[in-house]
C-alpha cells in the first residue's frame, strides 16, 4: 500500500560515510575536514527536502514511503528487516534534523575554528546525524534501537569532546548511563512487543494492537517500558539529572543534541507509538504525570542557575516536559507536541547558538554574573537571542504562543480535576519561564558591565551570526505557518488519525481567547518580577549571594537531583560491588583455595611417618605383615 | 621325621632375621639377614612342596634365589658405596630420603 | 574428502617443523607460525564455502573404527555451530601469532616452543570441535589443558605457576567428573544397545531413567560449567587471564570457554533433555547471579587490574549464554551461538590492545593508565570500539546476539529476562568507568611518550574491528548457518510453543 522510495537510505548513508572518512583519514584531512562534514549533513539537509517536495506531491493517505534494504535479524519468527520508513511524521524530523543540524555545522566551522581536533568533532556531529536520522526512519523498533544509542553514542563523544577534563568525561559517561537506563526500557518493550504481537514493527505492533491481541496489562507494561525509554533520552523525571552535566560539550552540541533534536527522541518514540499509548490509559497518564513534573522541575532549576547553559538545559527540560504532557493528553495532543518541538528546536537551537557567541566572546565564560551589557558590543546575537527570547515565553506572534497555548489549552480540556490541575501547572511554567528567561535575558545583556578584567566582547564572525539569523526567523514565523488553517495538524494526521475537526467542535473548558489571555498574564506577572529583581538599577553581584533560603539553595543543587540518585544508587552499589569483591576473594576463591591447604595439611601430616629410618620402615612391615596375619586368623577362627 | 620340623625351623630362621633387621645397625649385617630371612622362606616353599606333591614350591624357591642373588650384587654395591662416600655403614646414618 | 583431519593435523605438522628448527633463528620460526596459521585459516574457510545450511546435522563426516572393542571411533563432522567455533579458532589464531610477535622474548622457555604450542593448540581447538564421538571429545578436551598449561605456566607473567596450576586442577576436576558420566554413558549404551558405542548421534537413541540422566547430567554440566565458567566455578578464570600472556588469554577466553557453551549445547541438551529441563531453571538462576557477579566484580576491577576485569566481564557475558542456552527457545538457542563468536571478537580485541597497553606501560593496573586517546589514538580508539562491542552497543554484533538472547528468555520467562536486561546497565558501568580513567582525563605521568600502535598490530587488529562491526548489521550471514542445527536441537526437546507471537 506504501510506495518505495530508493533515496532514504542515502540520508543515513551521505553522512554515515562522511564520518567514517573523517575519523579513519589522516591529518591531511585537517584542512577540509569541516566542509566534507558540513557538505554531507547540507547533501542529506537536500535529499530530505526532495523527499518532503516528493511526499507533498502525493495524497494525504499515500505519503509513507518505505525502503526495505536488507534481512537484518531472523530466528524463528522473530524477524526484522532493515528497512526504512519515511511518513509525514519523521519528514518532520528529517528536516528539522538535518535543517537545524547545517545550520550548527556552519556555526561550528567558526566556533570550533582554533580546535586542532575539529576534524573528529565534525565526524561525531556527522555520526550524530546519521543515527538520528536512523533513529527517526527505522520502520520497526529494533531499528529505532540502533539509531536510539547510535545517537547516546554521539552524545557521549560529544559530551566528552574535551574529555582531558575529569569533570566533562564524567559528564559523558553520567549521560551515557542514564540514557542505558531507557534503554532497558526500550529494550523490554521491544520483547513485549514481540511476545503480544510477533513483530516488533510500528505497522506490525499496531495492527496488532488494533485486533485486541494483547490484554490491558500488556498494553500498560509495553507503554511503561516505552515511557522509560523516553524518560532516559529525553532527561525527564526521574531520569533527568544527566543534561544539566552534559553542557560540558561544545556548545554547538548542546545547541543541536541537547537542546534540538537527541533529547526529542523521547516525544517521537511516544508519538510513534500512539496506538499504544492511545489504550494504554495507565500508562497514558504517567507520561502525563512525568511530563507535568518535569515541566515544573525544570522550570524550578532554571531560577537558580546562574550558568547561562546549564539555565538553558534547564529550560529545555521543562519545554520537553510540556510537550510530554502533550503528548499523554491523547490523539489531539501528539501534533501540538511535535508543533512545540518543532518550534522549540529552532528558538532554543537558536538561544544556545547565541549563548555560544557570547561565550565566544567573552573568554569562554558561563557565567551570566560576569555579563551585563553585552546589547551593545554583540548587536546580531542581542537581537536574534531576543527574538528566541520572545518565542519561548510565548508573545504573540512568535512561535512558542501558538505552540504553547495550544498545549495549555489541551491541558485544561483534559477534564475535570484533572484539567485543572495540569492547567494550573502548564500555567505556572509559563510564567516561570518567563521569569527565568527574562533573568537570563537581562543579567547578559542588560544592566552594568560586571566582565572579567580580561574581557574584550566582540560580536561573532558571520559563519556564526547567520545560522542564528536563520533561526531567528524561523522563531518569529513557524509557528504562524504551521498555525496557517491548521495546516501542520492536518498534515500529520494521517499518522495519528486525530481528527482535528472533531476537536474544534469539542466542548472547551475555557474558550481559547480566555486561555491565551491567561496565558499573556501569566508571562507578563513572570517578566515582571524579573524586571524587577533584576531591571535597571538592580545591582547582580559577582558571586551567588549566600544568604538565600533553603528552597534557592535546593534548587542550585538541582532540586537534590545528583545527592538522591548518590544515596539511592551509588553508594549502595558501591559498597555491594566492595562486598562481592570480598565474598569472591573469601569465600568462593577461599572455598576452592580451603581445599588446596587442607590437602596440603594432611599432607604434611602424613609425611612425619617418613623418618628416614630404615629400620623404622622394616618395624612397619613387620607390623603390618603381622597385623594381615593376625586379621587372617581372627577371621578364619 | 615330620615335615612340620622344617616349618617350625623356618619360622626361628625368619624370626631370627627379621629381629636382625630391627636391631642392628650395621648396614652389612641387616643385609645378611634380610638373606637368612629369604632362606628361611625358601626352606618353608620346599617344605610345602614336599607336602603338597608339587613342584611349584620349588620352582619358588629357585626365583627366590635368583632375585636374592640380583639383590646381594645391588645392595652390597650401594652398601660400598655409601661406606665409601660416608665413612659409615650404619643404616640410622643414611637418612637422606627424608623430607 | 577428509578435509576435516587434514585441516586439524595441518597445525600440528607446522608444530612439529617448529620443534626441527633452530633455536636462535626466532623470527623464522614466527614466520613459519603465522605462515602455516594463515594457511589453516583460508583452508578453513575454503571447506566452510562447502557447508550446506540447508541441511541439519553433521556434515563433512568422517569415521574411522579406532578402539572396536570399546565402541569407540575416531569420528569427525561438523554442524552449523561447530563449524563457526572453528572458523572463529582459526581466524583469530593467526592473529594471535602476529599481535603477540614479541610476547614470549625474555621468558625462559624458547620462542619458537610458545609458538609451537600455540598450533598445537590451535589443532585441539579444531579436534574437540570436530569430534562427534564423545571419547574423542573427551580426548581432545583433557589434551587442549597441555598446551594451555604451558603456555600459562612458562610464559605468563607474575603468579603463573600457580595460575597454570589453578587453571590445570579445575580443569582436571571437571573433566573426571565428566569422565564418569562418559562411563556411565559406555555401560548404559552397552545394555541397551547390544554394543557400547560413544557416537553422539548413536547415543540420543538411549532411554535413561531418571535418576540415571540427572546424574549423568550433572557430570557432563559441571565439567562444561567449569570451562565457560560459570558462577560459582568461576575463580580460576581471573587469575589464569592475569598471569597468561594476552595472546593465550584470547585463545582462553576467545576459544577454550565456548568448549563449556559448546558442549552444553552439544552433550547436554542433545543427550539428557529431560534433564536438562529438570535443571533448566536451576541453571537459569545460576546464569543471572554470573551476568550480575561478573558484572559488579569487574565494575570492582577498575580500580584494579585491566585483564581481571576483563576476565569478570566475559563470566558476565557467559552468564548470557547459559541463560539463552537454557531459555529453550529457537531465539535464545541462535542467540547463544552467535554469541559465543561475537564475544570471542570482541573478548580478543579487548586482551590483545589491553596487552599491548601493558606492554607499554609496563603495568596492568587501570589507575596506571590515563589520557591515553591524547597520547596514542589509535590504540585508544580500537580499544574503545572493542569496549563497546563488549556492552553490546546496537550496531556491532554483540547486540544482536544479546538482544536474542533477552528475547528468547522473555519467551519463557520473562521475569529473568527483566533482571538479565537491567544487566546493561552495569555493562555500560564496567566499560565506561576504565575507559574514562585509562583513556580520559589528563596524561598520567609515565604516559607522556608510548608509542601508538604500529603497522604489524594495526594489521592484526583491523580484522577484528572489522568484523565486529560488519557483523552488527549483516548477523543473519551467521544465523543462516546457525538457525537449521538450532532450531533442529530445540524441537528435539519437545518443550511446547519455542516461540512467542502466537498466543
Amino acid at each position: 500500500m506504501n510506495g518505495t522510495s530508493q533515496m532514504l537510505v542515502y540520508l543515513i548513508a551521505i553522512p554515515l560515510f562522511s564520518a567514517t572518512v573523517l575519523l579513519l583519514g589522516s591529518r591531511a584531512l585537517d584542512k577540509v575536514g569541516h566542509i566534507i562534514g558540513t557538505l554531507a549533513s547540507t547533501a542529506a539537509f537536500v535529499v530530505g527536502l526532495l523527499e518532503f517536495f516528493a511526499m507533498l506531491g502525493r495524497a494525504p493517505e499515500n505519503r509513507a514511503v518505505t525502503q526495505p534494504l536488507f534481512t537484518w535479524i531472523e530466528v524463528g519468527n522473530f524477524n526484522v528487516g532493515a528497512t526504512l520508513l519515511l511518513d509525514q511524521l519523521s519528514i518532520c524530523f528529517v528536516l528539522l534534523i538535518t535543517g537545524v543540524g547545517t545550520l550548527i555545522h556552519i556555526y561550528s566551522i567558526a566556533y570550533m575554528s582554533h580546535d586542532k581536533d575539529r576534524r573528529r568533532f565534525f565526524a561525531f556531529l556527522n555520526l550524530f546525524i546519521a543515527a538520528m536520522l536512523l533513529l527517526v526512519l527505522g520502520d520497526s523498533y529494533l531499528s529505532l534501537y540502533v539509531g536510539w544509542e547510535g545517537v547516546g553514542l554521539a552524545s557521549y563523544l560529544l559530551i566528552g569532546f574535551w574529555n582531558q577534563k575529569p569533570a566533562y568525561a564524567t559528564a559523558a559517561k553520567k549521560a551515557f548511563v542514564a540514557n542505558r537506563v531507557g534503554d532497558v526500557g526500550l529494550s523490554l518493550a521491544v520483547m513485549i512487543a514481540f511476545v503480544q504481537f510477533g513483530s516488533v514493527s510500528f505497522s506490525g505492533v499496531a495492527e496488532g494492537v488494533e485486533a485486541g491481541k494483547a490484554s490491558s496489562l500488556a498494553l500498560n507494561c509495553l507503554g511503561a517500558a516505552l515511557l522509560l525509554a523516553a524518560v532516559g533520552k529525553s532527561a525527564q523525571f526521574p531520569l533527568q539529572a544527566w543534561l544539566g552535566d552534559a553542557m560540558a560539550g561544545p556548545t554547538p552540541v548542546s545547541a543541536l543534541i541537547h537542546a534540538a533534536t537527541m533529547v526529542t527522541a523521547g516525544v517521537y518514540l511516544i508519538s510513534r507509538s500512539h496506538f499504544v499509548f492511545d489504550v494504554a490509559s495507565v500508562a497514558q497518564l504517567l507520561v502525563v504525570i512525568v511530563g507535568a513534573i518535569t515541566l515544573l522541575f525544570g522550570a524550578i532549576i532554571g531560577m537558580a542557575k546562574d550558568d547561562i547553559k546549564k539555565a538553558l538545559a534547564a529550560s529545555t527540560m521543562s519545554q520537553i516536559g510540556y510537550m510530554i504532557l502533550a503528548t499523554g493528553l491523547g490523539p489531539v495532543g501528539y501534533a501540538f507536541a511535535m508543533m512545540h518541538l518543532l518550534t522549540h528546536g529552532f528558538f532554543k537551537a537558536g538561544m544556545f547558538l547565541g549563548a555560544g557567541s557570547v561565550m565566544h566572546g567573552m573568554n569562554d565564560e558561563v557565567d551570566m554574573r560576569k555579563y551585563g551589557a553585552l546589547r551593545k558590543y554583540m548587536p546580531v546575537t542581542f537581537i536574534t537571542f531576543g527574538l528566541g527570547y520572545l518565542a519561548i515565553i510565548g508573545v504573540p506572534p512568535f512561535a512558542g504562543f501558538y505552540s504553547k497555548d495550544k498545549i495549555i489549552e489541551i491541558a485544561l480540556d483534559a477534564g475535570g480535576a484533572k484539567g485543572i490541575i495540569l492547567g494550573s501547572i502548564t500555567l505556572l511554567g509559563a510564567a516561570i519561564t518567563a521569569f527565568y528567561m527574562s533573568r537570563v535575558m537581562l543579567m547578559t545583556f542588560f544592566g552594568s558591565k560586571r566582565w572579567e578584567a580580561d574581557a574584550h566582547p566582540h560580536e561573532s564572525p558571520a559563519l556564526m551570526t547567520i545560522p542564528m539569523v536563520i533561526l531567528a526567523i524561523g522563531s518569529i514565523s513557524a509557528g504562524f505557518i504551521f498555525n496557517l488553517g491548521d495546516r501542520f495538524i492536518n498534515f500529520l494526521n494521517p499518522v495519528f488519525h486525530s481528527d482535528h475537526s472533531g476537536h474544534g467542535e469539542k466542548e472547551h473548558l475555557l474558550p481559547p481567547i480566555v486561555v491565551s489571555a491567561l496565558a499573556l498574564t501569566a508571562v507578563a506577572i513572570g517578566v515582571s518580577i524579573a524586571i524587577a529583581k533584576y531591571g535597571r538599577g538592580k545591582s547582580i553581584p559577582a558571586v551567588a549571594p549566600a544568604d538565600v533560603s533553603v528552597w534557592t539553595k535546593v534548587a542550585r543543587r538541582d532540586l537534590l537531583q545528583d545527592d538522591l540518585n548518590e544515596a539511592l544508587f551509588m553508594r549502595p552499589g558501591q559498597e555491594l560491588t566492595k562486598a562481592l569483591a570480598i565474598v569472591d576473594e573469601k569465600v568462593i576463591d577461599g572455598a576452592v583455595r580451603g581445599v588446596g591447604s587442607l590437602t596440603l595439611d594432611v599432607a604434611s601430616g602424613v609425611r612425619r611417618t617418613q623418618t628416614g629410618f630404615v629400620r623404622s620402615y622394616a618395624l612397619w612391615v613387620i607390623v603390618g605383615a603381622v597385623g594381615i596375619l593376625a586379621t587372617i586368623a581372627v577371621m578364619s577362627l | 621325621m615330620s615335615l612340620d620340623n622344617y616349618l617350625y625351623l623356618s619360622a626361628l630362621l625368619f624370626t631370627i632375621g627379621a629381629a636382625g633387621v630391627l636391631i642392628r645397625r650395621n648396614a652389612i649385617v641387616v643385609f645378611m639377614c634380610i638373606e637368612l630371612m629369604l632362606n628361611a622362606s625358601n626352606l618353608a616353599f620346599v617344605t610345602f612342596a614336599r607336602m603338597n606333591g608339587s613342584i611349584d614350591g620349588q620352582l619358588f624357591a629357585f626365583f627366590t634365589m635368583v632375585v636374592a642373588a640380583c639383590e646381594v650384587v645391588v645392595g652390597l654395591a650401594i652398601i660400598v658405596t655409601i661406606y665409601r662416600s660416608r665413612r659409615s655403614a650404619s643404616v640410622d646414618d643414611a637418612r637422606l630420603l627424608k623430607l | 574428502m577428509n578435509s576435516l583431519t587434514i585441516l586439524g593435523a595441518l597445525p600440528l605438522l607446522g608444530s612439529a617443523a617448529l620443534f626441527l628448527l633452530p633455536r636462535a633463528n626466532e623470527l623464522l620460526a614466527k614466520r613459519v607460525a603465522l605462515g602455516v596459521s594463515t594457511v589453516v585459516a583460508v583452508a578453513g574457510l575454503a571447506i566452510a564455502m562447502n557447508f550446506d545450511r540447508s541441511v541439519t546435522g553433521f556434515q563433512l563426516v568422517e569415521k574411522y573404527s579406532w578402539i572396536p572393542a570399546f565402541g569407540i571411533n575416531f569420528g569427525l563432522g561438523v554442524d552449523g555451530m561447530a563449524l563457526l567455533l572453528i572458523l572463529l579458532a582459526l581466524i583469530l589464531t593467526p592473529i594471535v601469532i602476529l599481535a603477540c610477535w614479541n610476547e614470549a622474548e625474555g621468558s625462559r622457555w624458547s620462542v619458537k616452543t610458545f609458538f609451537a604450542l600455540l598450533l598445537i593448540l590451535e589443532t585441539m581447538m579444531i579436534g574437540v570441535f570436530a569430534a562427534t564421538d564423545i571419547f574423542l571429545f573427551y580426548l581432545f578436551f583433557e589434551a587442549m589443558l597441555i598446551p594451555v598449561y604451558f603456555l600459562i605456566g612458562g610464559y605468563g607473567s607474575g603468579e603463573r605457576a600457580a595460575a597454570a596450576v589453578k587453571f590445570l586442577l579445575y580443569s582436571l576436576f571437571g573433566g573426571l567428573l565428566m569422565l564418569a558420566s562418559i562411563i556411565g554413558l559406555y555401560v548404559v549404551s552397552r545394555d541397551q544397545l547390544g554394543a557400547p558405542t560413544f557416537d553422539v548421534t548413536e547415543l540420543q537413541k538411549l532411554s535413561l531413567n531418571n535418576q540415571t540422566e540427572a546424574f549423568l547430567f550433572l557430570g557432563f554440566f559441571i565439567a562444561f560449567a567449569i570451562k565457560a565458567p560459570l558462577w560459582p566455578f568461576h575463580t580460576w578464570l581471573p587469575d589464569a587471564a592475569k598471569a597468561a600472556t594476552p595472546g593465550t588469554s584470547v585463545l582462553l577466553l576467545g576459544v577454550l570457554d565456548k568448549v563449556g557453551t559448546y558442549g552444553m549445547i552439544r552433550f547436554c541438551l542433545t543427550l539428557f533433555p529431560d534433564a536438562s529441563k529438570q535443571f533448566g531453571p536451576t541453571i537459569i538462576v545460576l546464569s543471572l547471579i554470573s551476568i550480575f557477579y561478573g558484572a559488579f566484580l569487574a565494575i570492582w576491577q577498575s580500580n584494579g587490574d585491566i585483564k581481571r576485569l576483563i576476565s569478570y566481564t566475559s563470566i558476565s557475558h557467559f552468564g548470557f549464554i547459559t541463560l539463552g542456552i537454557f531459555a529453550f527457545t529457537a531465539q535464545g538457542q541462535s542467540g547463544s551461538i552467535l554469541y559465543m563468536v561475537n564475544h570471542g571478537f570482541s573478548t580478543a580485541a579487548l586482551f590483545l590492545i589491553a596487552g599491548w597497553m601493558i606492554a607499554r606501560r609496563n603495568s596492568s593496573k587501570v589507575q596506571d593508565f590515563g589520557g591515553l586517546q591524547r597520547v596514542t589514538p589509535v590504540l585508544a580508539w580500537t580499544f574503545f570500539i572493542a569496549g563497546l562491542s563488549s556492552l553490546a552497543l546496537p550496531g556491532l554484533s554483540s547486540f544482536v546476539s544479546e538482544f536474542l538472547v533477552l528475547v528468547g528468555t522473555f519467551v519463557r520467562y520473562p521475569l529473568a529476562a527483566v533482571i538479565g536486561t537491567l544487566g546493561i546497565i552495569l555493562a555500560a558501568l564496567y566499560i565506561l568507568i576504565p575507559v574514562q580513567r585509562s583513556l580520559h582525563g589528563p596524561v598520567a605521568p609515565g604516559n607522556e611518550n608510548l608509542k601508538d600502535l604500529n603497522l604489524r598490530e594495526k594489521i592484526a587488529i583491523a580484522p577484528v574491528i572489522a568484523l565486529i562491526i560488519f557483523f552488527g548489521f549483516f548477523p543473519q550471514i551467521l544465523l543462516n548457518v546457525i538457525n537449521p542445527g538450532a532450531q533442529a536441537s530445540i524441537s528435539a526437546l519437545n518443550i511446547g510453543p519455542s516461540t512467542g507471537g502466537d498466543k
